[in-house]
């Protein structure tokens, strides 16, 4: 139902705020991009059945398909895991971390970060159960009672590993699911298509916006915010832990975790500004996704960028302070042996790009934000693979030297995850009210007493 | 505006989010007693073999010791099944024209051998090795059961992870010694107090440190 418009002096805005709701739940009502939005979703779909045939290939040859061998055992699947992973935590980052200090610029971006949050974690953790060669024991990583009498192993990170992804997967479900019951309720209201309405309401749980809804609302909305913040952190850290607590060089190193967060935000924030600025450009969104929150998103993007640079210069000055032989034969083959272009690569496009968002003009021009944006998830791309691969091709063993080089199906995998991706997340954005309306209103009416106390 | 949904809707839903629910946790209470069960451990469950060998009556009634047929099992991973020669060293003599015995005198007139169902199977991923545990005192009846008190041949342990480890972790309690290591009865002994501190001395004398039996690779390899 559309607001009553009374008259007086908060009649304006009081419309102001009907548009506003109308102007997002029109979207998934009578969708305005239909033609455009079923290329992207059969594009999407090609690289989803690339998925599923390289999935098919690998469970039924084993992964022997791929590349991977000693010296080189983790290879793509395992650094694409850590990309995927750490994309999605700025979603988290964006939607509770910011909801908690009340920074209600958020409230424009947080429904599609979380959503993509949601799939990048999926994307995420169908890559250890891959690489488990017989995934269909993916199972034994659980503390089930089980009749081997054995239990995970709890010193081992790989065991946190499956703990943290999975929490992270259920809080992010939930989080982002209690955020959209109010609009779907609202989208429901709107639509005049029998299923749409039983849809939009069955999801939307019988929501009546009555008070007592609304107060119950705000606290487990905040309730589960505060159960993702830690997570934020946490998450990361741990993936960290998979290379910090090895003894190899080049992963063994007390800076690892925050420069694994950091670089996870950064990464995160790369993606949020690329899908922000295509989104507003496709629905027409200015005037919500407006330019201070490109703005925002700019200097969220070089302030996280160059926090990690830091874990950049840390490593090299470390390795060079400590002088332990083999590390700085590790450093040397980071920066000038047969992987160096993964390193330059994750330096180049990572910072250099970066620079430019000093000036305020770029940081609010929408295409030159998404290119950054770009060249960042490419450059942290690299980095993971760079982490990976050139740690572990020359161990300390010069007899057990060997090339790491990922094969077709390792490639096409991870295309294939791409429509993993892409096809829940063009879902996503067909179906459902991609912004949140009612917390965009509720910025826009603080704002505005704000302005009359003044 | 009328109402999208009856009013019934809400109870619907709490139903289906309840049978939801009660499955998940139905079946993997379901699962857990599968897996327990003994139509998945085969205790008691007697295979088809092509001739009905009574082990109560050549090991209960007769007295015949285990090894005289299970020949290797003091000095190889396999107790083996004895060929059929080892059947004629009495059915060569007696219940010659029995037709019980006749796909035995088949064999051993085409000179191939009796082809019996495995009843103590363990995945190939384990490797068991019955000399070792012969020679250090696991009596037969530890793993096989009270097999001269089987008519027909069956499992009466369950050969699960759990139950190896279970003797790998504490060994002490199950060892015998080593000569007497095929005989079924040994509640006599088990009676006798002084018998309590010999495993443990056992253990000690033949150097088994339970921290090492159960390392993966003492059975997967």
């Amino acid at each position: 139902m559309t607001q009553q418009v009374s008259p007086g002096a908060h009649g304006s805005s009081l419309n102001r705020y009907a548009a506003i709701t109308g102007e997002i739940t029109q979207i998934p009502i009578s969708f305005p991009q239909r033609r455009n939005w079923w290329i992207a979703f059969a594009f999407a779909l090609t690289l989803l059945l690339i998925f599923f045939v390289s999935a098919i290939v690998v469970f039924w040859n084993g992964v022997g398909v791929w590349g991977i061998n000693i010296p080189v055992n983790w290879g793509l699947a395992i650094s694409n895991y850590i990309w995927w992973l750490g994309i999605g935590h700025a979603g988290t980052l964006i939607s509770a971390m910011l909801l908690l200090m009340n920074e209600h610029w958020r409230n424009a971006l947080n429904r599609f970060a979380e959503a993509m949050t949601l799939f990048a974690v999926v994307c995420a953790g169908l890559y250890p159960i891959l690489h488990l060669g017989r995934f269909w024991y993916f199972y034994w990583m659980a503390p089930y009672p089980n009749t081997m009498n054995i239990w995970p192993q709890f010193k081992s990170p790989l065991t946190w590993d499956f703990f943290a992804v999975l929490t992270y997967l259920i809080v992010s479900v939930l989080f982002w699911y209690i955020g959209v019951i109010p609009d779907l309720a609202a989208t429901r209201d709107r639509t005049q298509k029998r299923r749409q309405q039983v849809f939009y309401g069955l999801f939307a749980l019988g929501w009546r916006g009555s008070a007592r809804h609304w107060a119950r609302w705000q606290q487990a909305y905040r309730l589960t915010a505060a159960i993702a913040v830690p997570l934020v952190v946490s998450v990361h850290s741990e993936v960290s832990l998979l290379f910090a607590a090895g003894p190899i060089p080049g992963w063994n190193s007390t800076v690892f975790p925050p420069y694994f967060v950091l670089g996870a935000a950064f990464s995160g924030f790369a993606v949020v500004s690329m899908i922000a600025t295509v989104l507003r450009y496709a629905f027409d969104l200015e005037d919500l996704v407006t330019a201070r929150h490109l703005d925002l998103l700019g200097k969220l993007l070089l302030a996280s960028g160059l926090m990690t640079s830091y874990g950049y210069i840390s490593e090299v000055f470390f390795t060079l302070y400590s002088g332990v032989q083999h590390d700085v034969l590790t450093l040397q083959h980071r920066l000038g042996g047969t992987y160096a272009w993964s390193y330059w690569g994750a330096v180049i496009c990572n910072f250099v790009p970066l620079q430019l968002l000093w000036w305020h003009n770029i940081r609010t021009n929408p295409l030159p934000l998404f290119l950054i944006g770009l060249s960042v998830t490419v450059g942290m791309w690299c980095e993971r693979y760079m982490l990976l691969v050139t740690a572990l091709y020359k161990d300390y063993l010069v007899s057990s030297w060997g090339e790491y080089h990922a094969s077709f199906w390792e490639w096409s995998l991870y295309i294939g995850t791409l429509g993993v991706f892409l096809v829940p997340f063009l879902l996503f954005v067909r179906f459902l009210p991609m912004i949140s309306s009612f917390e965009i209103k509720e910025a826009l009416y603080e704002e505005e007493e704000r302005g009359r106390d003044a | 505006m009328p109402q999208i949904f009856t009013a019934s809707a809400d109870t619907r839903l709490r139903a289906i989010a309840l049978i939801l629910a009660a499955g998940i946790l139905g079946g993997g209470m379901f699962i857990g007693g599968y897996m327990n069960s003994t139509y998945t451990t085969r205790i008691g469950w007697v295979q088809n073999q092509p001739v009905p060998f009574s082990h109560e009556h050549h090991v209960g009634g007769l007295g015949i010791d285990c090894r005289y047929c299970h020949t290797a099992v003091e000095t190889s991973a396999r107790a083996g099944l004895p060929p059929t020669h080892i059947c004629m060293t009495c059915h060569s003599q007696i219940w010659t024209g029995a037709p019980a015995l006749e796909p035995v005198r088949q064999s051993l007139a085409s000179d191939k051998p009796l082809e019996w169902n495995r009843v103590a199977r363990v995945p190939d991923y384990v490797f068991f090795n019955h000399s070792i545990h012969i020679n250090r005192g696991v009596p037969c009846v530890e793993c096989h059961g009270r097999v001269d008190q089987m008519p027909l041949m069956m499992q009466a342990k369950p050969f699960q992870m759990q139950w190896c480890l279970d003797c790998h972790r504490d060994p002490a309690p199950h060892l015998r010694p080593p000569d007497q290591v095929t005989r079924l009865d040994w509640t006599q002994w088990e009676a006798d107090k002084d018998h309590e501190v010999y495993g443990k001395l056992m253990v000690k004398a033949f150097g088994i440190e339970p921290k090492h039996l159960d390392s993966c690779n003492i059975c997967h390899r």
